[in-house]
């Protein structure tokens, strides 16, 4: 028999407000196995530790629970407590009377009894507990950048400079992200590339990173320290390490008509192309929808003209794995798609145009040479109007999404400012429904805007935007004139909501990573560890896991890098003991376990057994490598027979919890 | 066929190829056939027989017998090679200790189906082509096959034999009759209406195992049944709720290794259709994560043995009463 103590902890009023705290002790005093209980304030405070270790020595404990919060919180530190006190760890059980029960009720006799029978139920199942000890696992010291942007970019930066081998994986054929295509940035309208594209000149040059262009993840395995990473590098018909970046074949190429997705399409480029003069690696890539000599076999002029021969036509994508002991997520964002907005007349007219096509019409190295004109006719427009959250706090989500995407504000002031100083001619709209500009001189910009540069700011939404006699009819309300406004206007541009990048989804089921609701990657704990996964050695490093601006993101890229170096510079990780073990005598040998398990722990042996008069039988019995094997628990649902079962969580255990509840 | 049929098992044994053969001899009465291991020609020649009621399914047997010294020759129904091709697949037989002769069958019958026909005093029955000629205590009767096969083989799956050395007759292909037409009739009733139904089925039950021990996806070296650490030892059928249990568990531990060859109602003495559990699991199965017949082939992944992102991550929650 256990003597087993429990410990009620208030968690201040968190818990205690809803439960009665007292009443669950006395109430659990009474269980078999409980030779101890009491309650006490903050139970994870250094003096609640200090009472749960003298109870153990005082009592004689050979188990404990403490009533509590989530195990994802305190488990842990609950578990040195414990075995300061001389307690294996995992005698340690907790009843979460917190997440579970005192924050979603709000009676307090239904709480108390709730915490009651939560309580009885870790009870039953220290009853069961048995000593468990946890092994090491090597740590491979290398980490995956998903993801080239400034995130990206910075988190491997870190990561190299403190002497771990780095790889960035990025879709496109060059590393920079949607930051390449900003021209200015708030508050301080330095241009983009001039600080982004030295930093991108960095990582090629850094001896610690390898970029790994023009590629997909395309297979995790393993776990935190030890996943193996399959990488696709599609086929960009360039050899790499033959190509100069001269660029003669991008002027030669005859197919001049594919739409240039660097400038989101305002103009052309070739079917053989380098998004952009400082792209890096600066190599060619063949866009094979548009390749006459891919498509039809007919034209080659790529390959004539190429001085270092470094087309290849029959080039085959790659598959590339490595081993690594950190993954970093940067997947970035995408502006929403605006075909449910018709309303703004987007489909129907060039010169509406969304913020971040505003950027290229602005930008130097854009499609007009950085001289602002209208798509439709090329004319210098005089009025503009902005159109702010469009699709951002869209209520139920339907037609957008029911967060602020956060930068539009500050983009579309910088934007306005930018236009009036460039062209005094101007007359600028801006309709918001709040202007939000937190952020260290974020106001005053937004201010300067309106005050120095005499950008109008309307409170109101854009109804409709009509195009009519070349110009945009568009109807507005103000809501603190309380009128409606007709404006004739050049150009409407739309503040469109951002969200994940497509890519997070697919990524987000490879890795186990949790998403919420609108495909954001979830942080281990929203406010204690905002730049991990709740899966280990999973970081997350920008926009990926939430609508950010550029400081946010270098911030947290810089967050995700340190606590990467955190875990690449231990040699070893403790291995979690709770992990399958199988019966051999039940065990089947049907690989149903070995079909499910992700991480590829389980192999099967041919081995003797004590047949009936005295024969033996030669049976095909499933082995568990425990090293490997994370305790998720997929083999022990899937064995047919009930052979396997998972140490600390057996299935006697869990009956047992049930029981209690039950009973 | 009969005549091919015990040759051939004759002759396996005759010339030495195999040491043992499993098929079918005549139990208590000539309707009640059996399966059964015979060691030599004479044996076969003696007892064994091959007639429209050899429905068991012997693909079980090999899992102990192709363990034995010797090589073990076995007749197999194109159904019950897809219970020898899952068998495999999860490493139960050890193929190389196995001769397959594949039969070609046109459905058995059993006595059940040929009493519904109005016959009565059966004391033989003698099979034609698609004809069968019964004997009577009242005279001689014709009756076509096909009006008295048993309940499974009215939903033949499939004529083809999956896997075999030799084949007796013709291969065949698979057939694509509706198998779910009973399943979609309960689907259709109310929650209160499925469940008086399932209660008044499965309260026959007398727990005697036939269903389990019968089942060629129930083979556990140790059935969670019998397992003392299990929770459900012993689980009599003493009250309602042990009885839904029994054949719901059992039901889940075969889901996505059943191959629906109907042994389970085909020996309930108490005529419960047991296989209505495992069908509607294959559907919903089917209709989740594609078509997926468990023993068709040796390279495709069972459903609930794989994850792909395609996955649809179904709820009961969210619809209701899950996939109709």
């Amino acid at each position: 028999m256990q003597r087993i103590g429990v410990f009620v902890c208030w968690c201040g009023s968190n818990i205690a407000a809803t439960v009665d705290v007292v009443q669950v002790a006395q109430a659990l005093a009474k269980e078999p196995g409980v030779v101890f209980a009491t309650d006490y304030q903050y139970m994870c405070s250094q003096a609640g530790q200090d009472l749960i270790g003298a109870a153990i020595k005082e009592h004689g404990l050979t188990g404990v629970v403490i009533c509590s919060c989530s195990p994802r919180m305190h488990e842990t530190t609950f578990r040195k407590t414990c075995q300061k006190a001389g307690l294996n760890p995992y005698m340690v059980e907790i009843a979460n009377i917190r997440e579970h029960c005192s924050w979603i009720h709000k009676d307090k006799p239904t709480a108390t009894e709730k915490a009651v029978i939560l309580g009885r139920a870790a009870i039953a199942k220290v009853h069961l507990n048995a000593p468990l000890t946890a092994g090491t696992s090597p740590v491979t010291k290398r980490a995956l950048v998903i993801g080239g942007g400034i995130a990206g970019i910075q988190t491997a930066l870190d990561i190299a400079d403190a002497g771990f081998p780095v790889d960035i994986v990025e879709k496109k054929p060059t590393i920079g992200g949607k930051m390449t295509q900003i021209d200015k940035t708030f508050p301080t309208l330095d241009c983009a590339a001039c600080i982004l594209t030295p930093k991108m000149v960095d990582v090629s040059q850094n001896e610690k990173i390898d970029i790994i262009s023009y590629a997909q993840v395309e297979k995790v395995q393993g776990f935190v320290g030890n996943f193996s990473v399959t990488i696709r590098k599609k086929a960009r018909y360039v050899d790499e390490s033959k190509c100069t970046g001269c660029g003669l074949c991008t002027e030669k190429c005859p197919q001049k008509k594919v739409p240039n997705e660097f400038n989101l399409g305002l103009d052309t480029r070739r079917a053989i192309y380098i998004p952009f003069a400082q792209a890096v690696p600066k190599v060619a890539t063949i866009d094979p929808d548009y390749c006459s000599m891919l498509k039809s076999g007919k034209c080659g002029v790529c390959a004539k003209v190429c001085a270092a021969g470094a087309i290849d036509y029959k080039q085959q994508d790659e598959l590339i794995t490595r081993e690594y002991g950190a993954i970093v997520v940067a997947t970035g964002f995408e502006p929403i798609g605006m075909d449910k907005f018709d309303e703004f007349a987007y489909a129907q007219s060039p010169d509406v145009v969304t913020s971040l096509e505003l950027e290229r019409l602005m930008n130097a190295a854009g499609p007009t040479g950085g001289t602002l004109l209208r798509p439709s006719d090329g004319t210098h427009p005089h009025t503009l109007v902005f159109v702010q959250c469009v699709g951002s706090r869209c209520d139920g989500g339907e037609k957008g999404k029911p967060y602020c995407s956060k930068i539009c504000c500050m983009y579309t002031a910088k934007h306005a400012m930018l236009i009036r100083d460039k062209y005094p001619d101007t007359e600028v709209y801006v309709f918001y429904i709040d202007v939000r500009t937190p952020g260290k001189n974020f106001d005053e910009f937004y201010r300067r805007a309106v005050e120095e540069y005499g950008v109008h700011y309307i409170k109101g939404m854009v109804g409709k935007v009509t195009p009519q006699d070349g110009k945009l009819k568009v109807q507005a309300s103000d809501l603190l004139g309380g009128r409606q406004l007709h404006i004739d206007a050049d150009m409407v541009v739309l503040a469109a909501a951002i969200e994940p990048d497509k890519s997070a989804r697919p990524l987000a089921t490879m890795l186990t990573a949790s998403m919420d609701t609108n495909d954001f990657f979830t942080e281990a704990h929203p406010k204690l560890r905002p730049v991990e996964s709740p899966t280990a050695g999973i970081f997350l490093s920008g926009a990926c896991q939430g609508p950010k601006d550029i400081p946010e993101t270098v911030a947290q890229a810089g967050a995700a890098a340190s606590k990467v170096i955190g875990l690449l510079s231990k040699d070893a990780l403790t291995c979690n003991p709770c992990t399958a073990q199988p019966d051999e005598l039940k065990c089947n040998g049907c690989s149903s376990c070995e079909n499910v398990c992700p991480y590829g722990a389980i192999s099967y042996i041919d081995k003797p057994f004590r047949g009936p008069n005295r024969t033996t039988l030669i049976r095909r019995v499933a082995q568990v490598n425990p090293a490997v094997c994370q305790g998720c628990g997929a083999c022990t649902v899937a064995c047919p027979s009930g052979a396997m079962d998972l140490q600390g969580f057996s299935n006697k255990q869990i009956m047992a919890e049930v029981d209690a509840i039950c009973r | 066929m009969q005549e091919r049929v015990i040759e051939k098992a004759a002759q396996l044994l005759e010339s030495g190829a195999c040491a043992r053969v499993l098929g079918w001899k005549t139990g208590e009465f000539f309707y009640d056939v059996t399966p059964a291991v015979f060691t030599s020609a004479q044996q076969v020649r003696q007892e064994m027989v091959f007639s429209p009621f050899c429905g068991a399914n012997l693909s079980k047997y090999l899992i102990a017998e192709s363990r034995k010294e010797g090589k073990v020759g076995v007749f197999l129904k194109p159904c019950d090679s897809f219970s020898f091709v899952q068998l495999q697949k999860e490493h139960r037989i050890l193929r190389e200790n196995v001769y397959a002769v594949g039969v070609q069958c046109q459905g058995m019958s059993d006595i059940e189906a040929l009493k519904a026909l109005g016959l009565r005093g059966i004391t033989a029955v003698q099979a034609e082509e698609d004809r069968l000629t019964v004997s009577t205590l009242y005279g001689e009767k014709t009756v076509a096959l096909e009006e008295a096969l048993s309940l499974r083989c009215r939903s033949c799956k499939s004529r083809a034999l999956h896997d075999c050395d030799e084949l007796i007759g013709d291969q065949g292909r698979d057939l694509d009759t509706d198998r779910f037409g009973e399943v979609a009739r309960l689907e259709a009733m109310s929650p209160e209406e499925r469940f008086a139904f399932w209660r008044s089925q499965l309260s026959k039950c007398i727990r005697c195992n036939a269903c389990r021990n019968v089942c060629p996806a129930c083979s556990c070296e140790k059935c969670v049944f019998d397992d003392p650490n299990s929770g459900v030892q012993n689980k009599a059928a003493a009250d309602p709720f042990e009885e839904d249990l029994f054949h719901i568990i059992r039901a889940f531990h075969v889901a996505g290794r059943c191959t629906d060859c109907g042994e389970c109602t085909r020996v309930c003495p108490q005529h419960i259709p047991l296989h209505l559990l495992n069908r509607k699991l294959i559907k919903d199965m089917n209709a989740l994560y594609g078509p997926y017949q468990a023993g068709s082939d040796f390279d495709s992944k069972p459903p609930m043995l794989t994850f792909t992102q395609e996955d649809p991550e179904a709820s009961i929650i969210t619809e209701g009463r899950g996939i109709q």
